[in-house]
């Protein structure tokens, strides 16, 4: 986020040649999607993925607008709106004052009165300041008018830790939004997921929360021909099985599936056979492809950056517990960010998240690979 | 967010904010000046935060040291500033702007207190129909408050809140509206339901939550909605109605629609942070919206004097750029008629208006509020006879010829009977159902909520002993 706040420093200072050339570049920007997806290797970045689900869905549906700070002519604090303005127009693609309470409510009257608005958050923390919005109206207007008044709308922006940003910048609010019944909550990893999960937040009739995360929006994935389809969308609910696995279940979402992966890659090497679940959905919770695949390995890590206590992994241990307890061969591993406000610190800041290495070794001790925790207490 | 704040700030005041449809002057002066700010940028950004001070501060001094050096100059940028938003000119004197104006700001009236029209008002003229159901309206409104307030007493509802004293308000802004306009109502409001076609059926089956009510028994009592009337169901927590009727607002001017967004608020919303955000966004935004503030004098126990220090509410409408008016709220003919021209502004010019009625609460706040706890007495009364908007314009009626005592007695004593029979009627009604504990929160139930109701169904029947008998299965 500092690169940003840098480049956005820059671009105070730009003369107007310069400004006049980064207008050109945004241009032609407009045309580099369709290019690369018809590059031989097919992969594309989270970023273009998010961009292209937003761009196809607002080109089918005239109703999805697009809101937040900085989304039109600066394109979006992380380019994910680039284009839009110059594609649809400044009634579809607002820039708003800085005001969250603002453009949240203003967003969710647009809902309530037939528009599917999009609002970005520049990032997930500033979300607090209009949180009224989206859990006392936002996610329960169709309950309390009795199904008279349906918000059609998607809250999405950075989620969860970035780099070097501080306490006030880095946090998970999976959990928060996933306590409140009325919400969905989505969770991309990959630019497979960007895509289809948008696609599906945009086009659903509820209120839907879609936390991104900064770090994955550089990334690049490779993508089938159906991902890059403008009808592809994915089921709103439904984890993903990344990877395959038999002896222990690591449940993730983010940039956690990520580590998880990686971790996988590192126990094949001993001997271990890891199952990764993507969880996509945060609420609804896909509880039976967890279940399922703890009932197959007997084992379950769980992986989130987010605080312990009360968090998504706390929820899933509850889940497996209530349905699958006697399945269990060895006690639940809860691995999450550290109970701190994040420190800045790059020392202090990596050992507040979660590392590959922490699942690596979380996953020997339910395998009893290695001393469990609670016997060296 | 600080970081970013300052940033975004600064992109802001190097793009056009961009407008559409209904162009207005504003914006072209704001094209004319984006020139000017991008060549010179790198400059001009500094110029607010330091370059302000620095002129002051230098003013300050000379006229501290008691030298009058000032020159006639001819250079033109000493005349003014071509500053975003227009011209501003520079000003040799040091002049702090007044926190309070000498005179407040007047009231717009058409009634005086005898009900005779003051000479020279302007007003829009009504028919004796609708001025007739005005009057009935109001006497509805009032019945309809004392009565649903004693059954809360006798403990038949849980909660209520009366509109006494805000009869006016309620209805006659109601009637200068269409039925095409949306209004997303604060609580004081049921009358503007009522003006629209709501029963006291409907009213009835809503207090007492049964099968019938539109929430399905959901919300709280009082807190009514009906898409039929576009009247959107009441939000609880002060102001969140304000942002979204902008939102609201703006997706009428998104499909061009003949049709404006209104939403009330009391003197106490107007401190709310959603009050302020709402306010600055349609300013900006350009959308149809009538903010129309029931400026009643009290915020539960909060007198106005401790809620705000401005002249009212009126005074932060024009400071944020909209067109704002000040009415004598409990003159129907008044608020009748700043209604109808504010609605034809806000359509034709797509801006916002601001209204700021001033009225008094002569009701406690609530059911659970005893307003005599900390206001004078004699203060209630003065409004509840002296200044009564019903009594009032019932005056002028009778003027016309088209009121007497005895359609006066009939009105009242119908209006009774009418809605005790409603009340009889909506507490014999069922209650909703169970499945509908269910139903609303998702478009489509997900499978966690059938599974918690199939539960719940199989609770009660292993122990239906221990589950009330009125709830349908």
């Amino acid at each position: 986020m500092l690169g940003v706040a840098r480049r956005r420093l820059g671009c105070g200072g730009f003369s107007s040649s310069m400004l006049g050339q980064t207008l050109e570049r945004i241009r032609l920007s407009n045309s580099i999607l369709p290019r690369s997806f018809a590059s031989a290797a097919k992969e594309i970045t989270v970023r273009d993925a998010l961009n292209s689900a937003l761009d196809e869905e607002m080109s089918a549906d005239s109703k999805v607008i697009l809101m937040g700070e900085e989304v039109g002519e600066y394109q979006g604090a992380y380019k994910i709106s680039k284009g839009l303005l110059d594609k649809y127009g400044p009634e579809r693609v607002i820039d708003t004052p800085i005001t969250e309470a603002g453009f949240t409510g203003i967003g969710v009257g647009a809902a309530y009165y037939g528009l599917r608005p999009v609002i970005e958050f520049m990032t997930f923390n500033f979300s607090l300041q209009a949180i009224d919005h989206i859990i006392n109206s936002a996610a329960k207007s169709n309950y309390m008018s009795a199904g008279q008044i349906s918000v059609p709308i998607v809250f999405r922006g950075p989620n969860g830790a970035a780099a070097g940003v501080g306490a006030q910048h880095s946090q998970c609010f999976a959990s928060w939004y996933a306590t409140c019944p009325g919400l969905k909550v989505l969770c991309p990893y990959s630019a497979e997921d960007a895509r289809g999960l948008l696609k599906a937040a945009i086009r659903d009739p509820d209120p839907v929360v879609f936390l991104e995360n900064e770090l994955m929006y550089g990334e690049s994935f490779p993508v089938s021909d159906e991902v890059l389809d403008s009808s592809f969308c994915l089921p709103i609910g439904k984890a993903k099985i990344e990877r395959e696995g038999k002896d222990v279940t690591i449940t993730a979402f983010s940039k956690m599936v990520g580590y998880a992966l990686k971790a996988a890659e590192i126990l094949s090497k001993e001997g271990i056979s890891a199952e990764v679940i993507n969880l996509r959905s945060i609420r609804p919770l896909d509880r039976a492809t967890i279940n399922s695949s703890v009932r197959k390995t007997n084992r379950l890590v769980t992986v989130e950056e987010g605080f312990p206590q009360h968090g998504v992994g706390a929820e899933i241990c509850t889940s497996v517990v209530e349905e699958s307890f006697e399945y269990l061969d060895a006690p639940v591993e809860r691995i999450a960010g550290a109970d701190v406000p994040m420190p800045y610190a790059a020392n202090l800041e990596r050992m507040a998240v979660p590392q590959v290495e922490d699942i690596v070794r979380a996953v020997k001790r339910t395998c009893y690979r290695s001393v469990p925790m609670a016997a060296t207490a | 967010m600080a970081c970013m704040v300052s940033r975004s700030r600064m992109a802001n005041q190097l793009r056009g904010k961009m407008s559409f449809l209904l162009g207005t002057c504003m914006r072209s002066s704001w094209t004319s000046s984006k020139a000017t700010v991008c060549s010179t940028s790198a400059h001009r950004h500094r110029f607010p935060s330091s370059f302000m001070p620095m002129l002051l501060f230098q003013r300050f001094s000379t006229a501290k040291a008691g030298e009058c050096v000032s020159q006639p100059c001819d250079d033109p940028n000493d005349q003014g500033l071509d500053f975003p938003g227009g011209k501003v000119s520079f000003s040799a004197e040091m002049r702090f702007l007044s926190g309070s104006p000498e005179e407040r700001i007047s009231c717009y009236r058409v009634l005086d207190d005898y009900g005779h029209i003051i000479s020279g008002s302007s007003f829009q003229q009504i028919n004796k129909e609708v001025a007739l159901k005005i009057y009935q309206d109001m006497v509805t409104l009032q019945t309809m408050d004392i009565i649903f307030y004693e059954a809360q007493r006798q403990g038949r509802i849980s909660f209520y809140l009366t509109s006494i004293g805000e009869e006016a308000i309620n209805i006659a802004s109601a009637a200068a509206l269409t039925m095409d306009d949306i209004v997303l109502p604060q609580y004081r409001e049921p009358g503007v339901l009522l003006w629209r076609g709501f029963t006291l059926q409907e009213f009835a089956n809503h207090n007492f939550g049964n099968k019938s009510d539109y929430g399905k028994g959901r919300q709280m009592p009082i807190h009514y909605g009906c898409k039929r009337l576009n009247y959107f169901t009441i939000s609880s927590p002060i102001s969140t109605q304000l942002p979204q009727a902008v939102g609201v607002a703006y997706s009428l001017k998104m499909d061009r629609k003949n049709a404006c967004a209104i939403t009330y608020f009391g003197d106490g919303a107007t401190s709310e942070g959603d009050f302020h955000a709402a306010l600055n966004f349609a300013a900006v935004l350009e959308v149809p919206i009538i903010f129309f503030c029931r400026n009643n004098g009290w915020a539960i126990s909060t007198p106005t004097t401790e809620q705000f220090r401005s002249d009212g509410a009126v005074i932060k409408g024009q400071a944020y750029g909209i067109r704002s008016i000040r009415v004598d709220g409990n003159d129907a003919l008044a608020v009748y008629s700043a209604v109808r021209a504010a609605r034809e502004m806000v359509i034709s010019e797509c801006q916002p208006v601001f209204v700021e009625a001033l009225t008094y609460r002569v009701g406690h706040h609530s059911t659970s509020d005893d307003s005599t706890k900390y206001r004078p007495l004699d203060e209630i009364e003065h409004w509840r006879t002296a200044r009564d908007p019903v009594s009032r314009y019932r005056k002028w009626i009778e003027r016309n010829g088209w009121w007497n005592d005895e359609v006066e007695d009939n009105l009242r004593s119908n209006v009774k009977k009418e809605l005790l029979k409603a009340i009889q009627i909506a507490e014999r009604l069922e209650k909703p159902a169970i499945n509908e504990l269910f139903t609303d929160v998702y478009d489509e139930a997900p499978s966690n909520l059938h599974e918690q109701e199939k539960s719940l169904r199989e609770m009660i029947k292993k122990h239906p002993e221990d589950y009330p008998s009125d709830v349908p299965i």
